[in-house]
C-alpha cells in the first residue's frame, strides 16, 4: 500500500474521528477480553444457534457488532483501533475495498474448504487481489422475483416483463437496494450486469421508472418482507430465497423464480483483519462457518435464510427443498454477477436510484 | 473582599462547567468535525463545496427538503389542532384528582418502542388492516384504500406521537394561567369565545410554540417513521442522509446534508425565539 499525502482538512477530520473512536469502541466491544473474538457481522451471524456451538467448542466469547452496508461497516473500522476487530462479513464484491484500505489478511487456501464450494460463487474476480485471496464466500442467493403463488400466475413470474405490466400494477414492492435492482433492470433490457457503463444509465433509469410506476412501495428488508407476507403486495422485485425460505413454514404460498432473462447473484464473504490480535481463533471461526455444520446453521439463520456456499452443508432434506438446493446448478447457470461499479459509476447509480424514489 | 469576589465569580463557572464540557464534547466538537467533513471530497479528500452544490442543483435532493418541510408543517399544524382541545379538556373539565391519571394515560403510548409503534401503524393501515376492514365492513368502500406506504401513513404515525407531546406543553401552560384573567375578562363583559380568543389563546401561545418547535425539530430529523410508514415512495432529508452512508460511506455528502437540515432548524428556532425564552415577563 502507498501512503498518500493528506490535506489539513483530512488530518483534522482524522484527529477528530480518532477522538471519538475510543468511546465508539467501548460501546461496540463492551467488555471484550483479549481472548474474545470480535466480529463485524450481518444479522444472520448473530443467531445464538450459530454462535454457541463455536463458543462452547473453543471456550471463547464471540462479540458481534451488526452493521448494514459496506460503507457503514468500514466506517466502524475507521473509528476503531487496529486490532480491535478479528473478522468481518462483507459483500463479496466489496472485498477489494477492504484490501485497498489495507485492512485484510490473505486467507490460507489450504486450510479452507475451497474445493467444496459451488464453483460459480467463489467470486475470484473480487475475492482475489494481486494473486492473494482475501475473502471466502460463505452464503449466496438471488435478487430475483419473490411472489405469492396463490395470488399471481407463476408462469408470468418466468419473465421480468411481468414486473412492468399493467396486470400487476399496485401489486409490486421493490427491494430498496440500488445495485441488485439496477442489475435486474439491466437484465430486463438485455444488458449484462458485468458490462454496465455510464452510457447504459438512461435506459436503466427508464426501466426503473417503469418498475416504480407499478410499485406500491420500495422497502428495506423487513418492510418488503412484511409487505409480501401480509398480502400488501404479491410480488417483490429483488426478492428471492432470502425472503421466502424463512417464511416457508408459516406461508408456503411464498416462492421465487429465476426468470428467463436471469437473476442477480448476491454473495457474502468472510474476511480476516490484518491487525487481528487473535488470528488463530479468527481462522478457526472462518473454518467453523465454512464447515458443513456451520454452513447449515448460517443458511437457516433466524435473521434470513440463504444458500450455503459449501455444497456439503449439513442441511436436512426439508431445508434443502425449501432452499431448492438441487436446482442450484440450473439457477447458477442463469444468474449474473452483482453489478460492481467503480466509485464514480456507483455514485451515479445511487443518484439515479434517488431520482427513481422521488419520482411521482 | 478580593477572595470572596473571585469566589463569587468562580462559582457560577464551576457550576456550568459540567454542562459546558458536555456540550463541547457531544455537540461542538462533533459539529466542527461534521463541518470539516462536509467540505471534503469523498474520493481523494481535498477541499470542495461540491457536497453543498449537489443539494442545490440536483432536483431529487432539493425535493427531499421540500418533502420534509411539507410533512413537518402538516404534522405540526394537525398536532396543534388536536392537542389544544385535548389539553383544554384535561385542564378545565377533568376533575383535579383525575388529571394525573389522565396525563399518564395520555403519555402511555410513549412507553412502547418507537419502531414497534410505527410497525403497528403499518399493520393497522395495511390493505387487510383494521381501518380498511372497518371501512369495507360498514359499506363505505368496496375496495381497500391504499393507506399504508403513503405520506398519509407517515403523517398519521407522526401525529400519534406529537399530539401527546403538544398536549403536555399546552396543558402545563393552561394550568399556570391564573383564573383571575378570565374573571377580569368576564367582569369587562367578554363572553367565553371572546375571552378565549383575546385572553386565553394569546397567553397559552408560549406553550403552543414550545410544543410546535419541539414537534418541528423532532419531526424534520426523524428517519424511522417515514422509512417504515412512507414506503419510500418519496424521500425526506434524514432518509437522503442515511442513503449516503449505507453502502458508499459518503460521510462528506451526508455531513453537508445534515448541516443544511440544521440550518433549517436554526431558522425555525429564530422564527419561534420570542416564545422560547426561559424568562418571561
Amino acid at each position: 500500500m502507498t501512503t498518500t499525502a493528506r490535506n489539513p482538512l483530512s488530518n483534522l477530520k482524522s484527529h477528530l474521528s480518532a477522538a471519538c473512536a475510543g468511546a465508539a469502541l467501548l460501546m461496540a466491544a463492551g467488555s471484550a477480553q483479549a481472548a474474545d473474538l470480535n466480529a463485524l457481522i450481518w444479522c444472520d451471524h448473530s443467531d445464538p444457534a450459530l454462535l454457541e456451538p463455536f463458543e462452547k467448542a473453543n471456550d471463547v466469547k464471540v462479540n458481534v457488532k451488526e452493521f448494514e452496508g459496506t460503507g457503514a461497516g468500514l466506517a466502524i473500522v475507521d473509528q476503531s483501533q487496529p486490532g480491535d476487530w478479528d473478522v468481518m462479513v462483507i459483500d463479496s464484491i466489496d472485498v477489494p475495498r477492504g484490501v485497498e484500505k489495507g485492512l485484510f489478511e490473505p486467507l490460507p487456501e489450504d486450510k479452507l474448504p475451497f474445493a467444496d464450494l459451488f464453483p460459480e460463487v467463489k467470486m475470484d474476480k473480487s475475492t482475489i487481489v494481486d494473486g492473494k485471496r482475501y475473502g471466502i464466500t460463505e452464503k449466496f442467493g438471488y435478487n430475483t422475483i419473490g411472489f405469492n403463488k396463490t395470488k399471481v400466475d407463476p408462469a408470468d413470474m418466468q419473465s421480468l416483463t411481468s414486473l412492468t405490466s399493467d396486470k400487476y400494477k399496485g401489486k409490486v414492492a421493490i427491494y430498496d437496494y440500488y445495485l441488485p435492482v439496477i442489475g435486474m433492470a439491466a437484465l430486463a433490457i438485455g444488458k449484462k450486469t458485468a458490462d454496465l457503463t455510464e452510457a447504459d444509465l438512461p435506459a436503466l433509469k427508464a426501466e426503473l421508472l417503469k418498475m416504480k410506476a407499478n410499485a406500491k412501495l420500495v422497502g428495506e428488508v423487513t418492510a418488503s418482507q412484511t409487505a409480501l407476507a401480509t398480502g400488501e403486495v404479491d410480488i417483490l422485485v429483488g426478492g428471492g430465497e432470502w425472503v421466502t425460505a424463512g417464511l416457508a413454514k408459516e406461508n408456503p404460498a411464498l416462492d421465487f423464480s429465476i426468470p428467463k432473462e436471469g437473476a442477480v447473484l448476491w454473495s457474502q464473504s468472510l474476511a480476516m483483519f490484518k491487525d487481528s490480535k487473535n488470528k488463530d481463533m479468527a481462522l478457526k471461526f472462518i473454518q467453523y462457518i465454512l464447515s458443513p455444520e456451520g454452513q447449515a446453521r448460517l443458511a437457516t439463520s433466524s435473521c434470513y435464510w440463504g444458500m450455503p456456499a459449501n455444497t456439503k452443508a449439513a442441511l436436512t432434506d426439508e431445508q434443502k427443498k425449501i432452499l431448492r438446493f438441487d436446482e442450484q446448478p440450473g439457477f447458477l447457470a442463469r444468474a449474473q454477477a452483482y453489478p460492481a461499479p467503480n466509485a464514480d459509476l456507483d455514485k451515479k447509480m445511487q443518484d439515479m436510484w434517488t431520482e427513481m424514489l422521488q419520482a411521482q | 473582599m478580593s477572595v470572596s469576589g473571585s469566589n463569587s465569580r468562580a462559582l457560577p463557572w464551576a457550576l456550568v462547567t459540567p454542562a459546558l464540557a458536555w456540550t463541547c464534547a457531544f455537540f461542538v466538537l462533533p459539529f466542527i468535525a461534521m463541518g470539516f467533513s462536509s467540505l471534503t471530497a469523498h474520493e481523494g479528500g481535498g477541499f470542495t463545496i461540491a457536497n453543498y452544490s449537489q443539494f442545490f442543483t440536483d432536483p431529487s435532493y432539493w425535493r427531499a427538503m421540500v418533502n420534509s418541510l411539507e410533512v413537518t408543517g402538516t404534522v405540526t399544524v394537525i398536532s396543534i389542532l388536536l392537542a389544544y382541545p385535548f389539553a383544554w379538556i384535561l385542564a378545565e373539565m377533568v376533575p383535579e384528582r383525575w388529571q394525573r391519571l389522565a396525563l399518564i394515560l395520555a403519555v402511555l403510548p410513549f412507553w412502547t418502542s418507537y419502531v414497534v409503534r410505527s410497525y403497528s401503524w403499518l399493520l393497522v393501515l395495511a390493505q387487510n388492516g383494521v381501518v380498511n376492514r372497518a371501512l369495507i365492513g360498514t359499506g363505505l368502500i368496496a375496495e381497500p384504500l391504499q393507506l399504508a406506504n403513503t405520506r398519509l401513513a407517515t403523517v398519521t404515525g407522526f401525529v400519534h406521537f406529537f399530539v401527546m407531546l403538544l398536549t403536555l406543553t399546552i396543558f402545563a401552560n393552561l394550568k399556570q394561567l391564573s383564573p383571575s384573567y378570565r374573571k377580569a375578562a368576564a367582569d369587562l363583559g367578554a363572553g367565553p369565545v371572546r375571552t378565549f380568543l383575546h385572553v386565553v389563546l394569546p397567553l397559552t401561545l408560549p406553550g403552543i410554540m414550545v410544543g410546535a418547535f419541539l414537534t418541528f425539530v423532532l419531526c424534520i430529523g426523524d428517519y424511522i417513521t417515514p422509512q417504515i410508514l412512507g414506503g419510500n415512495n418519496e424521500l425526506v432529508m434524514p432518509q437522503l442522509v442515511m442513503m449516503q452512508i449505507g453502502r458508499r460511506g459518503d460521510f462528506p455528502l451526508a455531513s453537508a446534508l445534515s448541516i443544511i437540515l440544521m440550518a433549517v432548524v436554526t431558522i425555525a428556532y429564530l422564527a419561534c425565539a420570542r416564545w422560547l425564552k426561559i424568562e418571561r415577563a
